[in-house]
C-alpha cells in the first residue's frame, strides 16, 4: 500500500520534471491504474537505460517500457531503489545476483544519438533463470517519436516473454464529454494506448458518437449531430480533412470500415424511421442495402477477411441480439447470441474466433466474450453499466467504457478476464473507446 | 487538475489517513519544487478543426437550413406539456400521455402551417447506437399518433438523440424515467 503510494509519487515527480524541463509537451491526459492483475505476476527488473542527452528529450525510456509491461497486470517490476547494480549491457548482468533478488528477467538498454539526428534504442533481455541473453530489439526513430520507439521495444519484449505481440505502440480513439446537460461539449480524441499524446480530432456542442478506425489507422469515421440531425463523417487523422459521407434523411449512424478500407457499413433509417444496415462504397458513393427488417438493425461489425461477413445488432426477435449476415447472399441473417435477454454492439476479435458484446448480466450491462465455435460466453467485466467493447489489435486485451463513482472512464481487460486497468480522464467523461490497428 | 489519483487508495484495504497525509505532503512538496501542477496541460490543437469539402448524400432540408430555433409554441394546460414519457425498452405511448398527444394533434390540425420536430431520447442503459434506434422508434410512434389524429405528414419531422442528450443527470430510476422521452419541439 505504502509502496504503491511512493511509486505513484515518484512517477508523478518524474512526470513533473519532464514537463518542467519542457521536454514532454503532451502531459498524460488519461491516467492509468491497474485494478487487478494475475495472482503470480512475472518479476522483472527494467534497469534505467543509458541516456543520450539532449537527443532523448529527457524521456526515461525504461520507465515507459516498465509502465507498458505493468499495465498488462502480468508483470511486477522491481523498484529502482532496490537495484544494487544498474548495468546497461547484458554482458554486465550478473544473472546469479539478480536471481537472489528474485527477478526472472532483467531488461537493460541504451539510448544513443545517431549521426543523422535520429535516436536509437537498444534493449537486451536476460532470462535470469536460464542465463539466456536475447539481444535486441532495437528501434531507430526521430527524437519526437522516442516514446513510440519505447512502446515498440515494450511490444517486442512482451512478445519474447509472453509469446504474443504487444499492442503498446498503438492508438486509441475515444469521445470526451464535458459540462452538464443540456450544455455539453463533445470532443473526439486520439491518444497513445497509454493515454499520452492526446490529439483532438473534432469537437462540437452537439453529440459525437461511434468513432471507428480505418484498417490502416489513417482515417476515423464517426457520427456527429453538428447539424442537429445525425451525419456520418470520415476524417483524415493527420491533415484534419473531413468528408461528410452520409447525411440522408433520418438516422445516419454506426459506421464501420470494411477490412480493405474501401467501404463503410452504416445504419440508415430513411424518413420512415426503420433502421437497417447499408454498405457504402466510399469512392463511388454507391449504396447497397444489406438488411430489410421492421426491427432495429444497427451496429455492423466486419469479421476479418474478405469483408463479406458482418455481425450486427437486431431486435427482430423482440430483444436486441447479435446476428450474422453474408454480403451478397440471399440467406436470412443468422442469430448468434442466445445467452441473456440483451446482447448488442458486437466486435469480432482479430483472429475471427471470438465475439465481444455488451450483454445484460442480471441487472447490469457488462462486457461478454462469446466463443464463436462453441457459443460459450464469458463475462469479463464487473461493473453495473459498461459498454463499447473494442479489441486490441493483438486480440489479447479489450478496451471498453465503464463507470467509476458515477463518472465515465475507460477500462481495459485481458481476454482471459484476469487483469484489468482503468484510464481516468483529468476532466469530463470519457466513453466509446476504440482501439486502433498496429502501426506500420 | 487533480493533483493525485485517488484510485491509489484501494477501497478493499481502506483509506489510511496517515499515508494520505504523508502522500499529500510529498505531493505538495513536489508541486512546490517543480511548479508542475499549476501548469494547465495543453491539448495540442493539431489537426485544425476540419472543413467540410463534400456534401454527398445530403437530403435533409431541415439540417441544411442550419439550426432551426425552436419557437415558444402554443400554451394551455395540455399544450404547455411538450414531453411524452416511455417505459424501459418500450415505444408505446402510455395512457397518461395520450391526452397530451391529442391536444397537440388538435392544435396542429387547426394550424397546418405549424411544424414540429419530434426529438426521441432513451435512458443511458444499453448500447448507444441501439438507443438511437429506440429514440427514433419513440419519435415515430408519436409521429404516427399525431398523423392518425389529423396532422399532415409535412408538419412532422423526427430526430433521435438516443442517450446522447439526457434531460436529467444521474444513474437512477428517476433520471432514467425523465430521459426516456419524446420532446415535441415547435419550430419557427
Amino acid at each position: 500500500m505504502k509502496e504503491r503510494m511512493k511509486q505513484t509519487a515518484i512517477r508523478f515527480l518524474a512526470a513533473c520534471l519532464f514537463t518542467a524541463m519542457g521536454a514532454s509537451p503532451a502531459f498524460a491526459q488519461l491516467r492509468l491504474t491497474i485494478t487487478s492483475g494475475v495472482t503470480d505476476p512475472i518479476p522483472i527488473a527494467i534497469v534505467p537505460f543509458s541516456r543520450a542527452v539532449p537527443a532523448d528529450g529527457g524521456l526515461d525510456v525504461a520507465q515507459v517500457i516498465q509502465r507498458d509491461l505493468e499495465s498488462t497486470g502480468r508483470f511486477k517490476a522491481m523498484d529502482r531503489k532496490d537495484m544494487v547494480f544498474t548495468p546497461t549491457t547484458s554482458v554486465e548482468v550478473d544473472a546469479a545476483g539478480w536471481k537472489q533478488q528474485r527477478v526472472d528477467y532483467v531488461v537493460v538498454g541504451r539510448v544513443s544519438a545517431q549521426p543523422d539526428g535520429q535516436v536509437r534504442i537498444d534493449a537486451e533481455l536476460v532470462n535470469v533463470l536460464t542465463g539466456q541473453r536475447v539481444a535486441g530489439p532495437f528501434f531507430v526513430g526521430s527524437s519526437a517519436n522516442l516514446r513510440n520507439s519505447a512502446h515498440r521495444v515494450a511490444d517486442a519484449l512482451f512478445e519474447k516473454i509472453i509469446g504474443v505481440k504487444g499492442a503498446f505502440a498503438t492508438r486509441i480513439a475515444y469521445v470526451s464529454v464535458d459540462g452538464k446537460p443540456p450544455k455539453q461539449t463533445y470532443e473526439l480524441f486520439v491518444a497513445d494506448s497509454d493515454g499520452f499524446n492526446r490529439t483532438r480530432i473534432f469537437s462540437s456542442p452537439m453529440p459525437i458518437m461511434s468513432p471507428a478506425w480505418s484498417p490502416d489507422g489513417e482515417w476515423l469515421a464517426y457520427v456527429s449531430f453538428e447539424r442537429r440531425t445525425s451525419a456520418v463523417y470520415v476524417q483524415h487523422r493527420r491533415s484534419g480533412k473531413q468528408t461528410m459521407v452520409s447525411a440522408r434523411a433520418g438516422i445516419n449512424g454506426a459506421p464501420a470500415f470494411s477490412p480493405d478500407g474501401k467501404k463503410l457499413a452504416l445504419t440508415l433509417s430513411g424518413s420512415s424511421g426503420n433502421l437497417d444496415i447499408y454498405l457504402l462504397t466510399l469512392a463511388t458513393n454507391e449504396l447497397k442495402r444489406l438488411t430489410e427488417d421492421p426491427g432495429i438493425d444497427t451496429e455492423a461489425s466486419f469479421a476479418p477477411g474478405d469483408g463479406n461477413t458482418i455481425y450486427f445488432t437486431s431486435d427482430r426477435s423482440g430483444s436486441p441480439q447479435v446476428y450474422r449476415l453474408t454480403v451478397g447472399s440471399t440467406e436470412r441473417p443468422k442469430r448468434v447470441t442466445f445467452q441473456g435477454g440483451y446482447n448488442a454492439r458486437p466486435r469480432v476479435s482479430p483472429d475471427g474466433k471470438q465475439l465481444a458484446v455488451l450483454t445484460q448480466d442480471g441487472g447490469s450491462f457488462r462486457i461478454g466474450v462469446q466463443d464463436l465455435a462453441n457459443g460459450t460466453v464469458q463475462i469479463l467485466s464487473k461493473g453495473v453499466q459498461e459498454e463499447s467493447p473494442s479489441f486490441a489489435p493483438n486480440g489479447a486485451m479489450l478496451i471498453f467504457a465503464g463507470r467509476d463513482r458515477g463518472h465515465g472512464v475507460l477500462q481495459t481487460v485481458s481476454i482471459d478476464g484476469l487483469t484489468s486497468a482503468r484510464l481516468d480522464a483529468d476532466a469530463g467523461e470519457v466513453r466509446e473507446p476504440v482501439w486502433g490497428p498496429f502501426l506500420p | 487538475m487533480t493533483i493525485f489519483d485517488t484510485s491509489i487508495f484501494d477501497t478493499r484495504m481502506g483509506v489510511q489517513m496517515k499515508n494520505f497525509v504523508s502522500l499529500s505532503v510529498l505531493v505538495a512538496t513536489v508541486a512546490l519544487l517543480s511548479g508542475c501542477p499549476t501548469k494547465k496541460p495543453d491539448v495540442p490543437d493539431t489537426p485544425p478543426q476540419p472543413t467540410v469539402d463534400n456534401t454527398a448524400g445530403v437530403e435533409n432540408a431541415d439540417a441544411l437550413a442550419g439550426d432551426t430555433t425552436a419557437s415558444m409554441g402554443p400554451t394551455g394546460d395540455l399544450l404547455s406539456k411538450r414531453i411524452v414519457y416511455f417505459d424501459f425498452d418500450r415505444a408505446e405511448i402510455r395512457a397518461d400521455s395520450q391526452s397530451v398527444v391529442a391536444a397537440h394533434a388538435a392544435y396542429l390540425s387547426k394550424n397546418p402551417n405549424q411544424k414540429v420536430r419530434l426529438e426521441g431520447h432513451a435512458d443511458e442503459r444499453g448500447s448507444r447506437e441501439y438507443n438511437i434506434g429506440l429514440g427514433e422508434r419513440r419519435g415515430q410512434t408519436v409521429r404516427r399518433a399525431l398523423a392518425l389524429q389529423g396532422v399532415a405528414e409535412a408538419q412532422l419531422s423526427t430526430v433521435s438523440y438516443g442517450e446522447e442528450r439526457p434531460a436529467a443527470a444521474g444513474s437512477d430510476e428517476q433520471a432514467y424515467g425523465l430521459n426516456r422521452r419524446v420532446e415535441i419541439v415547435y419550430l419557427k
